[in-house]
């Protein structure tokens, strides 16, 4: 929630655009937007500003902007994995089986991370090892993992998991500050660095724009491809393990639609949908933006099908806003 | 200066008393559905709304996630403690994924009940059942009696045989026979599988194989249909009369035409009442909930809890030709 620091020296991300401009306005301009929920949702409900309500409003984002900090990197360097949210249900469903033989809370959290990490292995190796598109591959695995969670529990359900593992969808670290979203800061700071600090960051880039010209100035294009759908698993199943905790128990159900939400918030941070350009300010603030506009209306009882059309239209807005821009008022703003 | 005192206590006992029904004024009850856009869910919210004018000083917030997932209600469940609600009625998509947050709610003041579709007993006061096994096994034989004066053969097709919501009310049906309804004779009961196709074939065989047959009872919404059907089709209007468990908006033509007289279903609106009569008493702590306690549910009645804090509202809800119309473009 701190201001965006934006003085720091710029690497272009794509060659045939002057970046500086685009790139800093679109942090900037999610900033605006960001900025101006918040006022009209203080304006609007006299709940939104107190430490609890804030504390609870950043539930709404966490998760999936977990998961979104990743598939920014997949999508920057040109695939999509649609399969993350039945990653977490077949993640949460493991975990519920290892409970019912006894499993205590670090066991249950490392077969929640690795199912995770294993699904994203699946994924990689299936588009990079066999050449498959990543659309088709993860639509099937999404079909594929749900399945093997219905499979398994039928319309019964996994309860009971241990007091210590309540902490880390339901505990707090300091006050309001709550573990998830200290997590999520962390994994952001550590996603900012990997993709705008490192060299495996630049590949990623240069994969997104080019990846025949990536693999010619040797960059091993599967291997960077394939490390990227393992992350995007293993946030996936570190969203699993949250979610599983914070609901208390496991159903089959799980996380459904969070693949379209994970992928609308790094649409909405500026990744391009095409590859290529992207950060993850960008994506921190589209969090931040949905799990704010989503509890804002939720304080004004706003029915959730008005909440579509408008998370709808704001996608559309931030996306359409610098193009109408640059047409009417040339390239500089 | 102490005339001033007094003065000032006097205005603040006065102040207080002026306050109560001022804070019953802000009195806010939110009624969380399954989701929104189900007809059953806004009859149940017209009953809340009822219940809020009859009570006053209520608003009622009438919410939920546009897809039926747990995940939908916990955030909607999020925004209401932020709102400090006096009281949450839920029906729940998932008994226990609600839990906690029901819990966080609790620890925060508010009133949780479950109604419809229940919480875990650990993530609520107390859980409103719209209908019990034992009044529903009642009532559907009731159905069939009140239009046979004189007794006679009656006939159960019901469900699958394994369908333990059936089963249940049949054995419940059985039991009371004997008791209740002496003059009803039951001859046979013949299972539908809850599938068009069977429910009608196994209705044919029931008037094939007992002439004398005056009603046909089907505790399940496909087997209501299939039967009145055939009775339309072989022209047994009069002779047959067919009732149990129908939804209104499939089964009006049935009630028109006259080969039913009555079938009956729980009934959202009195269940949405219902909620918000209890949410309110419970939140005013004019009553406490605890096994054994009763709580009036204003022009439906009365309710005794549980050893689990739960309760039945009231027999299931009687359609006929006074009603059907109206009921049949609610659900």
């Amino acid at each position: 929630m701190s201001t965006v620091e934006t003085a720091r020296r710029r690497i272009p991300d794509r060659l045939d655009t002057p970046l500086k401009g685009t790139l800093l306005s679109w942090e900037m301009l999610l900033v605006a937007v960001a900025l101006g929920i918040f006022v009209t949702n203080s304006l609007a409900s006299p709940y939104f500003l107190n430490p609890w309500s804030l504390s609870d409003m950043t539930f709404n984002f966490t998760e999936k902007g977990l998961i979104a900090l990743a598939m920014a990197l997949l999508i920057i360097s040109g695939e999509i994995d649609l399969s993350v949210a039945a990653t977490i249900a077949l993640a949460s469903t493991l975990m519920g089986m290892a409970l019912q033989s006894g499993a205590d809370t670090p066991t249950l959290v490392a077969i929640g991370i690795l199912t995770g990490l294993a699904c994203g292995a699946v994924n990689g190796a299936l588009v990079t090892g066999l050449g498959l598109p990543s659309i088709v591959v993860t639509i099937g695995t999404m079909s594929l993992f749900r399945g093997i969670a219905y499979i398994i529990l039928g319309d019964q359900a996994y309860k009971g998991y241990p007091a210590g593992f309540a902490f880390f969808g339901q505990g707090y670290v300091w006050w309001v500050v709550s573990f998830e979203l200290v997590l999520f800061a962390a994994a952001a700071v550590a996603f900012w660095f990997l993709l705008h600090r490192t060299s495996f960051g630049r590949r990623v880039f240069a994969i997104g724009n080019n990846p025949v010209a990536a693999q010619f100035s040797g960059v091993r294009v599967n291997r960077v491809k394939f490390v990227l759908f393992c992350l995007t698993g293993l946030m996936a199943g570190i969203a699993s393990v949250l979610l599983t905790s914070r609901l208390g128990s496991t159903r089959p159900s799980i996380a459904q639609g969070y693949e379209l939400e994970v992928i609308t918030m790094v649409v909405l941070g500026g990744v391009s949908i095409l590859g290529g350009a992207g950060s993850i300010v960008g994506v921190v603030l589209a969090a931040l933006i949905m799990g704010m506009v989503t509890f804002g209306l939720g304080l004004l009882n706003v029915p959730g099908i008005v909440m579509s059309i408008f998370i709808g239209l704001l996608l559309i807005l931030v996306i359409a806003l610098p193009i109408v821009w640059r047409r009417f008022f040339g390239r500089a703003m | 200066m102490s005339i001033v005192r007094k003065f000032l206590a006097a205005a603040a006992v006065a102040a207080a008393m002026f306050a109560m029904p001022a804070s019953a004024q802000d009195m806010k009850i939110a009624l969380v559905v399954k989701a929104l856009g189900n007809g059953f869910f806004d009859a149940a919210n017209k009953g809340a709304q009822e219940a809020a004018k009859e009570l006053g000083g209520i608003e009622v917030i009438y919410t939920g996630p546009t897809a039926a997932t747990a995940e939908g209600q916990v955030e909607i469940i999020n925004s209401l403690i932020a709102q400090n609600v006096n009281a949450i009625a839920v029906s729940a998509n998932d008994p226990d994924a609600l839990v906690p947050v029901l819990k966080k709610a609790m620890e925060r003041g508010i009133t949780v009940i479950s109604w419809d579709s229940g919480v875990a007993a650990e993530g609520r006061q107390m859980h409103l059942n719209p209908s019990d096994t034992d009044l529903i096994g009642e009532t559907i034989i009731k159905l069939a009696a009140d239009y046979l004066p004189e007794g006679g053969d009656v006939a159960i097709l019901s469900a699958s045989s394994t369908a333990t919501n059936q089963n249940a009310w049949i054995e419940a049906a059985k039991k009371i026979l004997p008791e209740k309804f002496p003059k009803i004779n039951l001859v046979a009961t013949v299972y539908g599988d809850d599938d068009s196709v069977k429910s009608t074939n196994e209705a044919k065989g029931l008037i094939a194989s007992y002439p004398n047959l005056k009603a046909i009872i089907a505790p399940t919404t496909v087997g209501v249909v299939a039967a009145a059907q055939v009775v339309t089709d072989m022209g047994l209007i009069g002779k047959v009369n067919v009732t149990g468990l129908a939804l209104p908006s499939e089964f009006k033509q049935f009630i028109d035409n006259g080969s039913s007289q009555a079938v009956a279903l729980w009934n959202p609106i009195d269940l949405g009442y219902s909620a918000v009569y209890i949410a309110h008493q419970l939140a005013t702590k004019k009553v406490e909930a605890k096994p054994g306690a009763k709580i009036s549910i204003g022009k439906v009645g009365e309710i005794t809890l549980d050893d689990t804090n739960s309760a039945a509202m009231a027999a299931p809800f009687q359609f006929d030709k006074s009603n059907i119309e109206e009921f049949s473009k609610i659900y």
